[in-house]
């Protein structure tokens, strides 16, 4: 399936690309970080309900 | 490697080595079997929730709804993709199943997890529904088992990027993973920070369930929650689009017009896809306004134009390689002659123009928090995943199974006449069914209700005459592509058992 070309320099973009493992880390990294991460600081500062005696 | 016991397929031309091979099979007739059980739950609680016939009681009515949503949304398409993993890692790239042992105890815990998960449902003692939302409690072998199930899929990823790794050391590739593999590269990343999640969740609430810890916070369950359970379906997008690409490769000769251009949408997946669990949160009171619009309106539509690339990337590859094949007369001459009586293709081509027109369109809709807040928990929302998980995914990997069977389970079809034809009427009944559920839900009607008549209750309340039509059309819908389904099974077990040996 389509075949690759290993001749001439790596385009910058195309090293990236190729580096399965960073794409996992930033895949990882980047929704944990604006979804989770964010979300569940939200709701840690959400204000208990006060308890009335 | 020339330890190793290869075989080449002598349609494709592949390299298969028998380790691969057996775990595809036994990945893929998981897969069968599970959407066979799948699919008699989607037919059961189709025809309850189709009012004039209303078929079941009300506590079997929801524990099937379960178990259609666990074997037929999370079993089928998860094995398959499983399989769809080694055949990528490992077949695609001429190279061996580095760890075929890890692939088979994912297989076993995902088997034994899915067991569990059925068994402990009929029993009646996990009626939380599909999402189980704390502080409803389920049993906790039900927890278990989705635990087991989530370790066992999240080891089967993980042997993706040990394959590729280990593949590149022995020159199965020098420099880019070819484009399908990449594309399941990016499922299996996906895959990786879903199931993370799943462990995330799961852990806590088997603690909870065993009176081990007091609570699980129910709006970080939610949140953590769809972290899994939305991101899941984007694993089974980005593996669709994979097998869109591979079909297109293996039937036509189909070669991606702008390859950079492809692998870049299949980064913006990996990237920003999983952003969009915040649908399911865009009515819920905790989260900020900005976290709403920042994760659905900014961060997840560049996921949309990811699909956006690859809707036109793909059509485009066909139309180059029947060009060339000499079908150049007027603008259409190719379209008019392709293969449309070969079911991978028409099962692709079906799958595009569906996920795209029902599933992907009214996604985009659906996740916009002021139409969100409209259509929020209608049946409109279940009209839309049908439309991307089942017009759209299903169908591909259906038509993706056609190639496999000979290249892998080294069979011909048996019924050539009724594959050709089952695409065709699986998809238009997926469609009619969608349609009505999407319709029927613009009225106002719930998802997941067992009783829209409300009959016995202290209140009455009566919806527009017209969602009968439209729930009505649900439940044709439901027959045709249940029709179509068994014509999938006996076809894919039929000829699995009984198709003629290639050579």
């Amino acid at each position: 399936m389509h075949a690759e070309r290993n001749d001439g320099p790596v385009p910058g973009g195309q090293t990236f690309y190729d580096n399965i493992i960073l794409l996992l880390i930033l895949g990882i990294v980047v929704p944990t970080l604006v979804y989770t991460v964010w979300g569940l600081v939200e709701i840690m500062n959400v204000p208990k309900l006060p308890i009335v005696p | 490697m020339a330890n190793f016991d290869f075989r080449t397929c002598s349609i494709s031309g592949l390299k298969i080595d028998k380790a691969s091979e057996n775990l595809v099979r036994w990945n893929l007739i998981a897969a069968f079997a599970t959407l066979a059980v799948g699919g008699l739950f989607a037919l059961l609680v189709a025809l309850t929730r189709w009012p004039s016939v209303h078929l079941l009681p009300l506590e079997f009515y929801y524990r099937f709804l379960t178990l259609h949503g666990i074997d037929a949304l999370l079993a089928w398409i998860i094995f398959f993709e499983i399989a769809l993993v080694h055949f990528t890692s490992a077949v695609l790239l001429g190279t061996r199943s580095y760890v075929p042992w890890l692939g088979w105890l994912a297989f076993a815990l995902m088997l034994i997890g899915g067991g569990v998960i059925n068994v402990i449902v009929l029993l009646g003692k996990a009626d939380v529904m599909f999402t189980s939302y704390v502080p409803l409690k389920a049993d906790p072998i039900y927890y278990l088992g989705v635990i087991l199930f989530a370790v066992g899929a999240l080891l089967g990823f993980i042997i993706f990027f040990i394959n590729v790794i280990l593949s590149k050391r022995d020159g199965g590739y020098k420099r880019s993973l070819p484009l399908g593999v990449f594309g399941l590269g990016a499922a299996s990343i996906i895959a990786v920070l879903t199931l993370l999640h799943g462990a995330g969740i799961f852990v806590p609430t088997l603690l909870w369930s065993m009176n081990l810890i007091p609570n699980v916070d129910p709006s970080a369950y939610r949140l953590v929650f769809w972290g899994l359970g939305h991101s899941s379906q984007q694993i089974n997008v980005c593996a669709m689009v994979s097998v869109w690409y591979m079909t297109s490769a293996f039937v036509v000769g189909g070669k991606p017009v702008n390859e950079k251009l492809s692998r870049t949408a299949f980064v913006l997946y990996i990237l920003f896809i999983n952003i969009a669990s915040e649908h399911h949160l865009l009515v819920d009171p905790v989260l900020s306004t900005w976290h709403k619009i920042v994760n659905t309106s900014y961060m997840m539509h560049l996921a949309v134009l990811a699909s956006m690339i690859h809707a036109f990337a793909i059509p485009a590859s066909m139309e180059v390689a029947l060009r060339e094949q000499g079908y150049t007369r007027g603008l259409f001459e190719w379209v008019k002659k392709a293969p449309w009586s070969n079911p991978a293709f028409s099962g692709i081509a079906i799958s595009i123009l569906l996920f795209g027109f029902l599933g992907g369109i009214t996604g985009v809709i659906f996740g916009t928090e002021q139409f969100n807040i409209i259509r929020h928990n209608t049946w409109a929302i279940t009209g839309h995943f049908h439309g991307t998980v089942v017009a759209g995914t299903t169908i591909a990997f259906m038509g993706f199974t056609y190639l496999l069977i000979p290249y892998i389970f080294k069979r011909e079809l048996i019924w050539k006449g009724f594959a050709t034809i089952q695409p065709y009427l699986y998809g238009v009944g997926v469609a009619i069914l969608s349609i009505g559920m999407m319709s029927a839900g613009a009225f106002g009607i719930p998802r997941r209700h067992y009783d829209v008549t409300f009959s016995g209750a202290p209140f009455s309340f009566t919806f527009d005459p017209a969602v009968d039509m439209f729930m009505s059309m649900m439940g044709v819908g439901a027959v045709l592509a249940v029709l179509g389904g068994v014509l999938y099974i006996l076809i894919a077990f039929g000829s699995v058992i009984f198709g003629k040996e290639v050579q």
